[in-house]
């Protein structure tokens, strides 16, 4: 049985699901962060797949901009993460919406 | 030197900013002496563009000088331009003139007022406006002159507003006026919705290459008629006009009787065009309105005791006799009367004002009487006035009013009976006037009190009885004497300028018909053509001479004679103006203002509340919708996810389907 590009986009299906679920249920930021990122490879893994049963190039290229965005995203939502972190260390993501004002 | 026209309206405009800068800063007679001058300016200029024009050809004496763009808006453009043709010169002419002339006797008049330098401001703020109403180019120019002459007449009426009647007789003549600018601004909606213009020029050039419905046109020549009809005083909206009097008596002359109330006519003749095209009864109606004020003013004229209000009523009524022209299509003859009636009404008023003066500020005939001798120059161009307005020849009056009535009588023999009954009217009420303030015995020694005695005999033999002794101490203090040289100096000018006025438009001849000939770039060959025989117009003269005879020797017979007894003329309902004023204010005040209120009522709740209900629906929703901003991020998230499952299930099944 060789593996077609079905069982890769049910991989990122897994995948995508596993982050969905875990962001919407874990009240972490760091796991929910960790969460984002898997749906975001989970998209990644899809580009990459259909980009090659296609033979298209393109799909390799989405990638590279999904990394940069999501590294940006990584940056700027850790840095959130620490700042929160250092006020009060045992916080989790509900507790922010006294942000709300 | 036509393209000096520029020029006219810039000089009162120059004295209005100097003197509203300079505020209290300069003392009593050079804030006169500044507005003067600048109205002198004015006339020097007036004085190089028509000596310009009248060096031009005939045909070329039609020019547009457009200043500036002043309101581009797509196909809807509005220039700052002025119009220099026969007629706004003429008009120029006559009131920078007058106008100079009531400045200079204003500084005389208004010495010792503490708002001497307000009241000059005014002045030239209102000349400034007046002349923009008249040279501007187009309707919009106009109606911004219409409204600056309006607003400077209300500040002018109630310029000592320390008293309640004067504010509240300022606030009448505005609010009767805006009825009149209803009708101007909807003439001026409907010939920009029938023409795409509203320049005078580009509106005449379209209707004479375009078919324009006369239906059209009669209907904004009846919206025009109803400005005409606010600021030119006539029935019904002339109610404004005798109370106008309660501005000090230069207002009266300059504004309320040689210029501002003649703008109604000088707009009717300017649209000269459209009202040829607009249908017969029309302008039918327009005669008969000016016709019938005409009498109705001239009627209740005859019993007013306020030297200021009689003239008031005779301003109506001669403003009556130029609409009527204007609806007999005699333009030459409506314009022709406005310059002579502006000559010798601002005579009368300027007399008015010196006897006023001269009198401490007394206003009533009844305490006048033999003030001849004391003021010798007041009396005799008084007097000179008096024969121009009745209609005695070879004064002004005569020549203009006798070629309305021609112009009458061509179009309706009716119309020429009641104008007839009118002139006689008018040499009566004006004979009464003179006899009273002029001939007679002085009545003003008399201590009685002659307004509540009612009848000046009786009021002076009360006068002889019991109170004389603390009466006698008031009677002591008027000491009627001749005004300053600064007063009679504009007497002497304007009383030459109503003996000789008639000079310009002689009806003898076509070549002394210099007016008409003068006007006609303006008039378009517009005017109604006489068809009566020379000796028809003999007839008609001598009539109305016959007419003025009788009237002024009815006048004679009952006031210098007694002969007659004057209770038969001065009847009371005369006296309340046919009881018009107090029933329209009784009208306004009751059910006219219940139905206003409920206009307001509806105002309030209906229009109001609709807007309202909006901005009520609007933050009841949001109320409703601020809930889902919760603040979870794991609520966010979810939205997110179901909407993207949802926008999934709507691509999926549109594909398949």
């Amino acid at each position: 049985m060789s593996i077609t590009t079905t069982w890769y986009l049910l991989l990122a299906a897994i995948l995508f699901s596993i982050g969905t679920t875990g962001l919407l249920v874990r009240r972490n930021p760091l796991i929910m962060f960790m969460c984002i990122e898997l749906m975001l490879n989970a998209v990644n893994i899809t580009f990459v797949s259909i980009g090659s049963h296609l033979n298209d190039l393109g799909g390799q290229l989405a990638v590279f901009f999904v990394l940069v965005v999501a590294a940006a995203e990584v940056v700027i939502g850790l840095a959130l993460v620490v700042a929160i972190m250092r006020r009060r260390s045992r916080t989790n993501a509900d507790d922010l919406k006294i942000l709300g004002g | 030197m036509v393209d000096l026209v520029w020029l006219i309206p810039t000089f009162p405009l120059l004295g209005f900013l100097t003197l509203i800068c300079l505020g209290k800063s300069v003392r009593e007679p050079i804030a006169g002496w500044l507005a003067t001058t600048a109205m002198a300016g004015s006339f020097l200029s007036v004085l190089l563009v028509f000596i310009g024009m009248l060096l031009e050809k005939n045909e070329n004496r039609q020019t547009v000088f457009t200043l500036f763009d002043w309101i581009p808006a797509g196909d809807f453009k509005v220039d700052i331009g002025f119009l220099a043709d026969p007629l706004s010169i003429t008009m120029c002419l006559f009131i920078t003139g007058v106008g100079t002339l009531i400045h200079l006797y204003s500084i005389g008049y208004m010495h010792g007022d503490s708002d001497f330098n307000r009241f000059f401001t005014y002045l030239n703020l209102f000349a400034f406006s007046m002349l923009v109403l008249v040279l501007g180019d187009n309707l919009l120019l106009t109606f911004l002159g219409w409204e600056g002459v309006g607003a400077c007449s209300y500040l002018l009426i109630s310029f000592w507003f320390r008293d309640r009647a004067n504010a509240t007789a300022g606030k009448k003549a505005f609010i009767t006026n805006r009825v009149g600018d209803w009708g101007f601004m909807v003439a001026m909606f409907l010939i920009f919705f029938n023409f795409g213009s509203l320049q005078y020029l580009e509106i005449f050039n379209i209707l004479e290459s375009n078919q324009i419905a006369k239906t059209t046109t009669t209907f904004i020549v009846l919206m025009l008629f109803v400005g005409a009809m606010g600021k030119s005083a006539q029935f019904p909206l002339y109610l404004w006009l005798p109370d106008a009097m309660a501005g000090p008596t230069p207002v009266s002359a300059l504004i309320h009787a040689a210029t501002m109330v003649t703008s109604g006519v000088y707009l009717l003749i300017r649209v000269n065009p459209i009202m040829v095209e607009a249908s017969t009864w029309s302008t039918g109606l327009i005669a008969w309105v000016g016709v019938g004020t005409a009498l109705f003013a001239a009627s209740i004229a005859v019993a007013q005791t306020d030297i200021k209000k009689v003239l008031a009523y005779s301003t109506v009524s001669q403003l009556g006799y130029m609409v009527l022209a204007v609806g007999c299509g005699a333009y030459t003859a409506a314009i022709f009367h406005m310059i002579t009636h502006a000559f010798f009404k601002a005579l009368l008023f300027l007399g008015a004002g010196s006897v006023i003066h001269g009198m401490d500020g007394e206003q009533d005939l009844r305490r006048y009487g033999g003030l001849r001798s004391l003021m010798p120059i007041t009396a005799g161009t008084f007097i000179i006035g008096w024969l121009a307005i009745a209609g005695v020849p070879p004064f002004s009056g005569f020549w203009s009013k006798d070629e309305i009535l021609a112009f009458a009588w061509n179009k309706s023999p009716l119309l020429w009976i009641v104008g007839i009954v009118t002139a006689l009217l008018t040499a009566f009420y004006m004979t009464r006037q003179v006899v009273l303030t002029f001939f007679g015995k002085p009545r003003y020694l008399d201590a009685g009190d002659a307004g509540d005695a009612g009848d000046a005999g009786d009021a002076g033999d009360a006068g002889d009885a019991g109170d004389a002794g603390d009466a006698g101490d008031a009677g002591d203090e008027i000491k009627p004497h001749e005004s300053p040289w600064t007063m009679t100096l504009p007497l002497v000018a304007l009383a030459v300028l109503s003996v000789v006025g008639g000079l310009i438009q002689l009806p003898f001849s076509s070549s002394t018909k210099w007016l008409e000939h003068w006007l006609e770039p303006a008039t378009f060959h517009n005017e109604t053509h006489l068809h009566l025989s020379s000796s028809t117009l003999w007839v008609l003269a001598l009539l109305a001479l016959v007419s003025v005879v009788a009237g002024i020797g009815i006048g004679l017979t009952t006031y210098l004679k007694e002969k007659i007894d004057k209770q038969i003329f001065e009847k009371p309902i005369l006296h309340n103006a046919w009881n018009f004023d107090s029933t329209v204010s009784r009208f306004m005040g009751g059910p006219g203002s219940k139905a206003f209120a409920a206009v307001a009522r509806f105002d309030k709740q209906v229009i109001d509340g609709a807007v309202d209900g909006t901005g009520q629906i609007v933050k009841k929703t949001a109320s409703i919708l601020r809930r889902t901003q919760n603040g979870l991020v794991r609520t966010y998230a979810l939205g997110i996810g179901i909407g993207a499952i949802g926008l999934l299930i709507w691509f999926l099944t549109r594909t398949t389907i």
